[in-house]
């Protein structure tokens, strides 16, 4: 018999490491729910970012001079005179503001869904941990440019410290490493944002991979799918992960993409959003800039901390509004997991939070004024309310009979016959004279509108029921 | 041998614990230098020598910036009518006599300085350190009709007067750091040294 050496090398491999294990371990024999919709795209587009992000970052290392002198200028230089230096360096700026909206709405599924709900509490303090760290790894990295925000900016959140009683003064010592914002601080941010927090990076991903897989991926019904299997002990409702997600994902990918490289192609700086006008101007330890905001995925809890008229008392409530996340599976005291079958008071208490929490995102990025100021405090206090209200109003809210098995929801295609006939309810055939002739015309309909209008109100009021 | 297969669990147990006790010690060690690594080093700290400022090219109500230790240094000219507001116009501050803030013995008093026309402090907000911007005009737009001139911090609403003394309900807890100073001459200020008994 001819040898065959392809097999024979693959089994020397095989038999030394479980390759094929793994690999069905969490791809082809992971069994994920069938009914995954568009909020599932967020967790493998996170890691796409993840990806953007190291490989831009180590290009960019390659150019970029960690020292207060240098700093500014070779940011202009990759910019302006290395090969693609400017595109590889707005791919890395877009990218971070691109990793938060992945994120936030990452966390906003498992909100809904109730993803961190028991047996999932690890695979969300792992991921509340992931979203500290990515904080202060873009936090770190906005000091990198040294332009007046990336200064200022790290002058006031370091100054946070400060606030701590008896340490505090010592503390910000530390990590400033001198008596002011300088080149000791811009270099050891350099060092941390390159080195140790990716590092952490990767093994908190590890880790809640590792966890999500051991007790399975959650879903839009909230439901588990473990509870019933076929013959073979699998889900009945499951699909393998490879190759039924992954082609999924690529379509995420592909429309994740679009809107990447339209931001990136068109409006890298977002109209100062991604990346702040004044940061165009070198560092200067004098005089702060007139207006100064922190970029926007920092903004709701920087208005949060200006909500609050006492330095340390802010410095807690910004601090809080995380940590307060970390007891979400605690917090949470209904017997449902998806907003699918949870009682009216919790998708009223959730959409007041998400407007609080996009209303202090937009007063952040704001002027302090004494209005803004009021506003900031009236969002602050729904934000905490939404947490530390939870374990009294998820007791009160009457759930919706959960099935046994996965719903069948309906599909774009399904959908399309009763858009078509509400575009139609809005408008009526007209007649109208044109050149002696009389012809019809379809002219938008105000009594068909209004139909309209009333009937989504209705169905408006009733989902929220 | 006879004993062979039974294990002397508390002899095992004193083992784990006297290694842990070392292990500890031994991180602790090492931590030492790793952390201390991260504070302000020799050069950092021998950075803050005294500066001397000469004023003689000041004005009436101008204000003079200077770097001190890397921070913003403010010398402001106060004229005798905005003395006179700072002797009045006391009951929004919260702490009018400076007993909560830091300031050289010399400046504790209601003008917060050594001349009482001359105003020295460091231009760093208490709250959280941005550089407060100078607002010497009265009742503008955007402060409200009881602004009397002052410093106001952009970054999060913090309003001090041109003494340097912060109006409550704001998040800054002190007024402005007045940075130790003396007087050389009339017009040479030198910041970062304390006055002697010698020199008042």
């Amino acid at each position: 018999m001819k040898k065959n050496y392809v097999a024979d090398c693959s089994n020397w491999v095989l038999d030394r490491f479980p390759l094929t294990k793994l690999w069905n371990d969490h791809m082809a024999q992971y069994y994920a729910p069938r009914n995954f919709n568009f909020w599932y795209f967020f967790g493998s587009l996170a890691l796409l970012v993840l990806v953007n992000q190291l490989v831009t970052g180590i290009l960019l290392t390659m150019n970029y001079k960690p020292d207060a002198n240098l700093a500014f200028d070779s940011v202009e230089y990759i910019m302006r005179e290395v090969p693609w230096g400017w595109l590889v360096r707005y791919m890395h700026s877009t990218g971070a503001s691109a990793f938060f909206i992945v994120v936030y709405l990452h966390m906003f599924r498992g909100l809904i869904y109730g993803s961190y709900k028991q047996p999932r509490e690890l695979v969300w303090i792992f991921g509340m941990l992931l979203f500290v760290a990515l904080m202060a790894e873009a936090f770190m990295g906005y000091l990198l440019p040294w332009g007046q925000m990336s200064y200022w900016g790290a002058q006031v959140i370091i100054s946070l410290f400060s606030a701590i009683p008896i340490i505090g003064d010592d503390l910000s010592l530390w990590v400033r490493g001198d008596y002011v914002i300088s080149d000791a601080t811009l270099n050891r941010f350099f060092a941390f944002h390159v080195i140790a927090i990716p590092l952490i990076l990767l093994m908190l991903i590890f880790l809640h991979i590792v966890a999500l897989h051991e007790v399975g991926s959650n879903n839009p019904d909230g439901i588990d799918i473990k509870a019933s299997k076929d013959p073979w002990g699998h889900p009945v409702d499951g699909i393998p992960f490879h190759p039924y997600y992954t082609v999924k994902d690529i379509v995420g990918v592909s429309v994740f993409l679009f809107f990447f490289a339209t931001v990136l192609f068109y409006m890298p700086e977002m109209g100062g959003y991604f990346l702040e006008h004044a940061n165009f101007i070198p560092a200067d330890p004098l005089a702060t800039p007139e207006h100064i905001a922190p970029v926007w995925y920092f903004t709701p809890f920087y208005a949060i901390l200006r909500a609050i008229p006492d330095k340390f008392a802010g410095v807690i409530a910004m601090g809080g509004a995380i940590f307060v996340l970390f007891l979400l599976p605690w917090l949470d005291r209904s017997p449902v997991k998806s907003i699918r079958y949870r009682g009216g008071i919790y998708k009223k208490a959730i959409l007041l939070f998400v407007i609080s929490f996009l209303g202090l995102g937009y007063l952040g990025m704001q002027a302090p004024t004494a209005g803004a100021t009021m506003m900031a405090r009236v969002f602050t206090a729904i934000y905490f309310g939404f947490f530390l209200l939870m374990p009294i109003y998820t007791r009160w809210e009457t759930t919706k009979p959960v099935p046994k098995r996965l719903s069948e929801q309906p599909t774009i295609e399904d959908r399309i016959p009763g858009w078509v006939s509400t575009a139609k309810e809005m408008v009526h055939e007209v007649s109208v004279e044109k050149d002696g002739e009389t012809v019809t015309r379809t002219r938008p309909s105000p009594q068909g509108i209004k139909t309209v209008l009333i009937r989504t109100a209705k169905n408006l009021k009733e989902s929220l029921d | 041998m006879s004993d062979q297969g039974v294990v002397d669990k508390s002899k095992r147990q004193f083992l784990t614990t006297a290694l842990t006790v070392v292990g500890a010690v031994g991180t602790g060690y090492i931590a030492v230098p790793f952390l201390s690594q991260m504070q302000p080093s020799t050069k950092a700290k021998a950075a803050g020598a005294p500066v001397e400022i000469d004023i003689s090219k000041l004005e009436k109500g101008q204000l003079l910036r200077a770097e001190w230790r890397g921070k913003p240094v403010w010398i402001l000219d106060r004229p005798p009518e905005i003395l006179e507001i700072l002797a009045t116009d006391t009951a929004k501050l919260a702490d009018p006599n400076s007993l909560e803030s830091k300031q050289p013995e010399s400046s504790q008093n209601e003008f917060r300085s050594i001349k009482p026309e001359i105003f020295i402090a460091v231009g760093l907000c208490t709250h959280l350190g941005c550089s407060p911007t100078f607002r010497p005009e009265t009742a503008p737009n955007d402060l409200g009709p009881d602004w009397k001139g002052g410093f106001f911090c952009p970054c999060h609403g913090s309003g001090f007067d041109l003494a340097g003394r912060v109006v409550s309900g704001v998040p800054a807890p002190t007024n402005l750091d007045v940075p130790p100073h003396r007087y050389i001459t009339e017009t040479r200020i030198i910041i970062g040294e304390e006055s002697t008994e010698a020199d008042t």
